[in-house]
């Protein structure tokens, strides 16, 4: 008996294929997060990051480098890191992960045309390079309006940043939006592209990092019991909805003008439906996803009469939760004309075999009756009942529904027969809490996505081509929209305009109340 | 809620869960494993504890069994908590009398239909796990070696000799974050090594495995020191340009060193038990790795006899001799 581990020659030989208890670690590195100040990075990139470095995901020597318009010292940015991760990680505070990892902060004070800054910048990285064996491995986190990108990424090009030598790499990591229609979104990819390889790019669609998006790739296939019935011949259509309970808060400056649509529906929405709508993929790597995606998005079909199978519609003041609230253009900072719109309800079709005449219906908005995302696959019913109609008058659809947050998981809706001696059938709901049955506590979307960034794994982002493809979708819908007046104004706290219920009435059907 | 059942059976523990579920509003069962616990009346307070507090990420129905007295009638007394903020369901079984021998007849009708089985002995486990009456119902089932009060290695011999497939001990679980660390290191100096050293207090199986782990891997000698701990104090991979090293004296941050660069401090606190438990729960399928290093200490112990396992550490030797050599002895007892 021979006592060796089987492992190819080219390998680390402490790395087993079969060994699943060892996590992969990133490669030394570290990440420079431009906006630093601003609300992302403080609730959701430091204390993921300090989450990673709590779960020994970090390398040793992992540093992180902030650069804002501030005149702080290291210690400052410490100061503010500490605030952060106290106030939001999701791991306890252990003051010997805190230690290791403040070691690597540093902070560079600047404006993004400042090329003293960069130059600073830049020292700060040879530094680390230096001093905690960063290796030449940089990620650059853009967390900052898309009009800041090419003078960010005009200096990383000017400074000799955007290229390292040798095995050393350099990323990008960008975050929605991208762009605000199929022009910009162009435009941006150009400023990109012209400084990073492709492959170099991360775009950030936190949904996608997201534990119970991925499980939907589990759920579709790695089970036998439900692709057969995944088709145009059970399934009667698909309702895929986000909804807020709160309105736009502070985010005045971002989402008038940008709107529901393209705030949510171009990329998560539209994200949703493909990992919803797609064939298995050939295997689970990056491009392999991708195709089969971008195959499902070329697929999208708009309805010919856009005014009869869209809705939008702008919150009005209300009641929302017990709490009174005003409307749209009541917030701070909104023209009291604005015709941005807070409600969208769009149809689509896939058009492929599989899901030929099958109707997607998907919707979004801010001041709903609670704060929910899920996909509801609603099945046609049963093409004869051996019931007579007043025993199946509470029979509804058959459905599945996959709830995204909060509260993740999947329902299955099916008949049940309700006890007593008459034959009476009712809608009964078969729970399974996603939190209920494992918990690694899960981990935060961001903390996934920035360790992927650091390993250069890219299945979860998207890459330019769904991009453009999720505008080539939504574009048409925009501009019929800008030709109509004023959105319907719907009461927060409901559930949308009435438009968006008639647009379902019209196809005889009705929204779910998720 | 909780629920006492005095000369009891397992029928009757069955349908008291079933309705504390029921009257607590949610008769729907999120639970994805069982999880068998066998303690006794010393340990049983601290290990139920721990497998609650796993219960909160593997919502498991945990069935603590107790043996007590084997003298006198056959005897079952159960005591059922549901609720209090703990997801799953904890039942605390206390055998006496004969029943002592037969636990097995009352956990077999109490696991959870179709879903996995963990057994777990906190302290002492029996030699031969799969054998177990209790352990052969499980798929996992999880030792200590390092928690038994005296023979400590002779308890990890024990389990190497006689494993099966599903069997592991926490002395494993506790090195995965050096192993993720020294691993870490080689990712990113992908240099030979040459030799190896672990120093740690003394009878520590986690150190035997680390010795193990580094000898099957790198295929170089291992040197073994004693120190005064805590557990594992320092490992050190030999290369051309200096040692890669990871050294823990305090038992909470360590020292990560890299020939050429500067050292760097990393957190590698010891772990609690309910953080083992967890890692292990969240794979129940064999560990092929681990059973390779099972097979290595085997074959130590046998090279060296049976008395030696508590002897000072002192330098390994390869395997392959071992092997060699027990190949002679068999031939020479045949």
């Amino acid at each position: 008996m021979s006592v060796r581990l089987i492992v190819p020659a080219d390998l680390n030989p402490l790395r087993d294929p079969q060994d699943r208890r060892l996590p992969r670690i990133a490669g030394p590195c570290s990440i420079v997060i431009f906006g630093v100040t601003g609300d992302l990075s403080r609730k959701k990139l430091m204390p993921a990051v300090y989450d990673l470095a709590n779960r020994g995901l970090l390398p040793p020597g992992f540093s992180l480098v902030g650069f804002a318009r501030r005149d702080w010292a290291h210690q400052d940015f410490a100061q503010i890191v500490h605030d952060a991760v106290k106030e939001h990680a999701r791991t306890p505070f252990r003051e010997e992960v805190w230690g290791q990892l403040s070691e690597g902060f540093r902070f560079v004070p600047g404006d993004f045309s400042d090329d003293d800054a960069f130059e600073n910048l830049r020292r700060t990285i040879d530094e680390l390079d230096e001093v905690r064996g960063t290796g030449g491995n940089h990620a650059f986190y853009l967390s900052i309006p898309p009009r800041f990108f090419p003078d960010v990424i005009g200096q990383l090009k000017q400074h000799e940043l955007a290229e390292a030598e040798g095995e050393a790499w350099r990323r990008v990591v960008v975050e929605k939006p991208f762009g605000h229609d199929l022009t910009s979104a162009r435009e941006l990819n150009d400023v990109i592209s012209q400084v990073f390889p492709p492959e170099a790019v991360f775009r950030i669609d936190h949904y996608l990092g997201k534990e119970t998006v991925q499980n939907i790739l589990a759920f579709r296939f790695a089970n036998s019991m439900f692709e057969p019935v995944w088709n145009a011949n059970y399934v009667d259509h698909v309702q895929i909805t986000m909804a807020e309970d709160i309105g736009i808060g502070g985010r005045a400056g971002y989402y008038d003008g940008i709107g529901a649509a393209r705030d949510v529906i171009q990329n998560h929405l539209l994200q949703l439906m493909a990992l919803i709508a797609m064939e298995d993929p050939i295997s689970f790597d990056a491009k392999s996803l991708r195709s089969e995606k971008q195959k499902v998005l070329a697929a999208v079909a708009l309805p010919e009469d856009l005014g009869r199978h869209t809705a939008r519609g702008q919150y009005a003041a209300g009641w929302a939760g017990g709490v009174k609230v005003g409307g749209y253009l009541d917030e701070k900072d909104i023209s009291s004309t604005s015709k941005t719109e807070t409600y969208a309800a769009i149809r689509l079709e896939v058009g492929t075999r599989r899901w030929g005449g099958v109707p997607f219906y998907l919707r979004t908005g801010k001041r709903l009756g609670r704060r929910v995302t899920e996909v509801a696959v609603q099945f046609k019913r049963a093409p004869h009942l051996p019931f007579t109609h007043t025993q199946t008058e509470d029979l509804g659809h058959n459905a599945l529904v996959m709830r995204i947050q909060p509260d993740e998981g999947t329902t299955m809706r099916f008949g049940a027969k309700v006890p007593g001696t008459a034959m009476e059938i009712r809608d009964v709901n078969m729970d399974f809490a996603y939190g209920g049955a494992f918990v690694e506590s899960s981990p935060e979307a961001y903390e996934r996505l920035i360790l992927d960034v650091l390993l250069g794994d890219p299945p979860l982002f998207p890459q330019h081509e769904e991009v453009e493809l999720s505008w080539q979708i939504l574009d048409p819908i925009m501009e019929y929209w800008a030709q109509q007046g004023q959105p319907e104004a719907y009461p927060s706290g409901t559930w949308g305009p009435q438009s968006a219920w008639d647009m379902l009435v019209r196809d005889g059907r009705t929204w779910r109340r998720p | 809620m909780n629920i006492d059942l005095t000369e009891t059976n397992a029928g009757a523990v069955a349908s008291a869960l079933v309705r504390a579920r029921r009257s607590a509003g949610s008769p729907a069962m999120g639970m994805v494993l069982t999880l068998v616990v066998v303690t006794d009346e010393a340990g049983r307070y601290d290990a139920m504890k721990t497998a609650s507090s796993v219960s909160a990420e593997h919502p498991s129905r945990v069935l603590g069994v107790i043996r007590r007295a084997a003298r006198g009638p056959a005897r079952l007394d159960a005591s059922i908590k549901i609720g209090n903020n703990v997801s799953g369901e904890a039942v605390l079984l206390r055998t006496s009398g004969e029943l002592v021998h037969h636990a097995e007849s009352i956990v077999l009708p109490l696991l959870l239909p179709d879903s996995p089985v963990v057994v777990w002995w906190p302290q002492h486990a029996p030699d031969d796990l799969a054998a177990d009456p209790l352990g052969s119902l499980a798929q996992r089932r999880i030792s200590d070696s390092a928690a038994v009060g005296r023979g400590r290695r002779g308890a990890l011999i024990a389990q190497a000799r006689h494993y099966a497939p599903g069997n592991t001990d926490l002395a494993w679980t506790r090195l995965t974050p050096w192993r993720a660390l020294l691993a870490a290191a080689l990712d990113q100096h992908p240099v030979k090594i040459t030799g190896a050293a672990v120093v740690a207090e003394r009878a520590n199986p986690s150190a035997d495995l680390m010795a193990a782990w580094l000898q099957v891997c790198l295929g170089v000698d291992v040197e073994r020191r004693a120190s005064r701990g805590p557990g594992i104090t320092d490992v050190r991979l030999q290369t051309r340009h200096g040692d890669i090293a990871v050294s823990r004296p305090s038992g909470r941050s360590a020292t990560f060193t890299i020939p050429g660069e500067a050292d760097r401090p990393v957190a590698l606190k010891r772990r609690e038990v309910d953080e083992l438990l967890a890692e292990e729960l969240r794979r129940l399928d064999e560990d092929n790795v681990f059973a390779t290093m099972m097979r290595c200490v085997a074959a130590w112990s046998n090279g060296r006899g049976n008395g030696s396992a508590t002897k000072r550490a002192k330098p390994v030797r390869t395997p392959e001799k071992k092997e060699k050599k027990k190949k002679a002895s068999n031939k020479a007892r045949s």
